[in-house]
């Protein structure tokens, strides 16, 4: 799908903005779970909500952007977040954002081309006695050094399914 | 059901924590279920009941397999290694050596969880049900007398003494802040206004903690009774969990644990028949640092952007929609209902004077032990380090602990023996924070750690005061020059001077405790500051600008470990025959130094 096409799947935001009670408390909750379904967060998704729970579009949007957990931008297919909470990075996270930059051109915050792979950095996944750790979608991997990652690259690459975490 | 747990013979508790699932803890628990469950073994099934559990604690070496009542703990185990396991242990009672946990030190095999010197030293009061119960099954929970207390509480005391039994325990809350708790719930039953709020703050947002990750796992229900005895104590009528986002498991088991409460009358409309009302919702987190703080925290439930506020008022009087709000962290809320069992002085014989009970440590880092450890308050960080956490891994040395997260500090080698508490890590420049316990070895340099806390931290001031949002930004400058070879002399006058600033100007305590990690490394690790500014050399071989790596012949061996895994190929060198790094291939990764056995590979 194209950022045209996301962007003309009003009806399915609807859908899944009316699933909530219309009420302010709810954006976030909104908020993740169009992230769940488009992988970011379309504008009109955003207007639609500010619209549905009865606050300016402005405010939806402050909180888009300042929340981590969120991503204006689409991201790819796989969503590669390296942890580099304080254990990973002693552990040497930063080598591995230099390997996934190498193998695949990409830095935190990007996504490839062909909109397959993302990068972001998180702060902490909560499997910190197997640092350092990443995520790929929803699945952690522990204890990976460059050639693991290669490897974890490769298992993606070239039609993984989409369904690969547990 | 009854019948079948008379017979019951083994029982297996398969470790599902996110370490172990990671690993692949959960293809070892479907390979369990298959073999129990398949033709020839139906006799196996009848007699033999499998749990996935939470977090066991050794993270380390998981996944774990404990067979009860024998107590027979297999490591590291596979979902290929099923099979044995049942062929062996469970038909013939044989043990599987191979799987056993190795005791370094003394080179023996280890059988029990019990005998393992990690497990030996530890109090579980937080963690007393994880590990052992299925998260998911209430009836679990109600085994190892679940419930039981809400039920003495809602039914035998009065809301004033449930309250006077928490401040008599001393209870302090687990979070960070370490203010007692049950002052906290006194000054919000003491105010009018209804309705009054409780909120469970499973934010988690220090990174390298994940002690409340494993209980919001392992054993949920310990959580929402400890906040239904609350409720109950203050008049309360809602409740709200926040949950980071990382933490996706976490949401499922307790999502799963309230629907349970739900069914059997322990949350919903007249609790166990009392006048009791009282709700829990979920709300997951957006993933910002600052949420944790308890003043953004209520901000984001209400649907705004987390920013904290002033705290002239207390969430207990004004809270959650200007309501009076008690909010405690996970561990606190565990620690709940055992105190309302066992009674407030059974808690106190627990710990120190100024600090009772326990504490969850996440032990992590440069320590060969990684997991959850919990010990009594005042047990000392040698304890904690190399009793159970086994040491330094790799022949490397010990340099310093870091504690209480991005706004503590770090504890040099000298004060190994400090009784860990609320206040002598305060005193020592640190904080208790959360638990989280970093070990760091003479390959961390301590420049280049605060720099990245407050590369985290600028990322996660909320920005609303300028001396967080300005003061943070010029630390990590000096920091990042510092770290690049281009350090002033003046600089750490300058790192000394903003820090303090921040310290007394800030709003929150974000702002007011970001310097604490630049202030202990100078107060302990100053000459590593002088040695990148005035010798231009980082002693630990991490700031690339300023290291510069060789192998030393006398004491390579020529063994080519390192060979492979130079991501450059700057290493030359024959087999048996000393090797050698070319410098101007060399991209200063540090590869090659973690892989050397023999720490042949120097840094200059
Ligand atoms: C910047 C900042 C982040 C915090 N993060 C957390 C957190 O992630 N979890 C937590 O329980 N408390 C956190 N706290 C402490 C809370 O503000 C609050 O003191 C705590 O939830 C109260 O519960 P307790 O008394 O049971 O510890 C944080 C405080 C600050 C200043
Ligand atoms: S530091 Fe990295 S690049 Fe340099 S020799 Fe060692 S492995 Fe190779
Ligand atoms: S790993 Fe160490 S001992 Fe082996 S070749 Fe490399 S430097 Fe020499
Ligand atoms: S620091 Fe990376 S998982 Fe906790
Ligand atoms: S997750 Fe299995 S031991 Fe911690």
């Amino acid at each position: 799908m194209s950022e045209q096409e996301y962007e003309e799947n009003i009806e399915g935001f609807r859908k899944i903005i009316s699933g909530f009670p219309g009420e302010k408390r709810y954006i976030i909750a909104i908020m993740h779970e169009l992230s769940r379904c488009y992988r970011y967060l379309p504008r009109s998704a955003l207007e639609l909500t500010a619209e549905y729970v009865g606050v300016p579009f402005s405010q939806v949007y402050s909180m888009a952007t300042f929340y981590r957990a969120f991503s204006l931008q689409p991201r790819g297919r796989f969503n590669i977040k390296v942890c580099d909470g304080t254990t990973c990075h002693i552990k040497g996270s930063n080598i591995l954002l230099d390997e996934i930059h190498k193998n695949l051109g990409i830095g935190p915050g990007e996504t490839t081309a062909d909109r397959e792979f993302s990068l972001e950095t998180v702060n902490c996944i909560g499997a910190c006695a197997i640092a350092p750790a990443l995520l790929v979608n929803e699945r952690v991997y522990p204890r990976v050094n460059a050639a693991a990652l290669k490897e974890i690259i490769k298992e993606y690459r070239g039609g993984g399914d989409n369904d690969h975490h547990e | 059901m009854t019948t079948m747990n008379k017979s019951l013979i083994h029982l297996l508790l398969v470790c599902c924590g996110t370490g172990c699932v990671a690993n692949g803890a959960r293809e070892v628990y479907q390979a369990l279920k298959d073999n129990l469950t398949s033709d020839d073994k139906a006799v196996l099934a009848a007699t033999t009941s499998a749990r996935a559990t939470g977090c066991h604690g050794l993270c380390a070496q998981g996944p774990f397999v404990r067979i009860l009542p024998e107590d027979i703990t297999y490591c590291r185990v596979k979902a290929a290694d099923i099979p044995e396991i049942v062929e062996k242990t469970l038909k013939q009672g044989e043990v599987v050596k191979r799987l056993l946990f190795r005791d370094r030190q003394k080179k023996t095999l280890v059988q029990g969880q019990n005998d393992i010197p990690f497990y030996q030293r530890q109090t579980r009061v937080a963690l007393r049900n994880v590990g052992l119960i299925d998260p998911s099954s209430l009836q679990d929970y109600l085994e190892r007398g679940g419930y039981r207390t809400l039920e003495k509480s809602l039914l035998d005391m009065r809301p004033e003494q449930v309250i006077e039994e928490i401040i008599k325990s001393g209870l302090r809350g687990r979070g960070g802040g370490g203010f007692p708790t049950g002052l906290k719930w006194k000054a919000c039953a003491a105010t009018p206004a209804q309705p009054r709020y409780i909120i469970c703050n499973g934010d988690e947002g220090d990174p390298g903690a994940f002690m409340d990750e494993s209980i919001m796992e392992g054993d949920p229900h310990s959580v929402l009774e400890g906040m239904i005895i609350a409720a109950y104590a203050v008049g309360a009528s809602n409740g709200f969990i926040y949950v980071r986002d990382e933490y996706a498991q976490s949401v499922a088991s307790l999502r799963k644990a309230i629907e349970e409460a739900e069914n059997h009358g322990f949350l919903g409309e007249n609790i166990l028949g009392s006048a009791l009302s009282f709700n829990i919702e979920i709300v997951r987190g957006g993933g910002a640092f600052v949420c944790g703080e308890e003043t953004a925290l209520i901000a984001s439930i209400e649907g705004n952007v987390g920013e904290p506020r002033d705290k002239y008022v207390f969430p207990s009087e004004k809270g959650l929609w200007g309501q009076p709000t008690i909010i405690n962290n996970v561990e606190t809320w565990a620690n709940i209902p055992v105190i309302m069992e066992r009674g407030a002085s059974w808690f106190t014989s627990l710990g120190t004077e100024g600090s009772k009970g326990t504490k969850v440590f996440s032990l992590v880092g440069k320590v060969a032990n990684t997991g959850l450890v919990e010990v009594p308050m005042g047990t000392t960080l040698r304890e904690i380090i190399f009793d159970i956490g086994g040491g330094v891994p790799k022949g490397r040395s010990f340099k310093a602990v870091q504690t209480g997260g991005p706004s503590g500090g770090c504890i040099p080698s000298e004060l190994l023996d400090l009784k860990v508490d609320f206040d002598s890590l305060s005193q020592a420049g640190s904080m208790m924070g959360s638990g989280g316990l970093i070990v760091m070895d003479d390959r961390t340099c301590m420049v280049e750690v605060v720099r990245y806390y407050l590369s985290f931290l600028a990322g996660e001031s909320c920005g609303k005061c300028v001396p967080c949002r300005e003061g943070i930004k010029c630390l990590l400058e000096i920091l990042t020059r510092i770290c690049h070879g281009q350090g002033e002399i003046g600089d750490i006058a300058l790192l000394e001077d903003i820090a303090e600033t921040m310290q007394q100007a800030s709003l929150c305590a974000l702002g007011r405790t970001a310097s604490n990690p630049v202030l202990s490394t100078l107060r302990y690790f100053r000459e590593e500051y002088l040695e990148h500014i005035e010798g231009q050399r980082c002693p630990a071989g991490i700031c690339r600008e300023l290291s510069e790596f060789w192998i030393d012949p006398v004491i390579c061996t020529g063994c080519g470990l390192c060979l492979p895994r130079c991501p450059v190929e700057g290493i030359k060198g024959e087999k048996k025959q000393a090797h050698w790094i070319e410098s101007d291939k060399c991209i200063r990764c540090g590869e090659c130094i973690d892989s050397c056995s023999f720490q042949a590979i120097k840094v200059k």
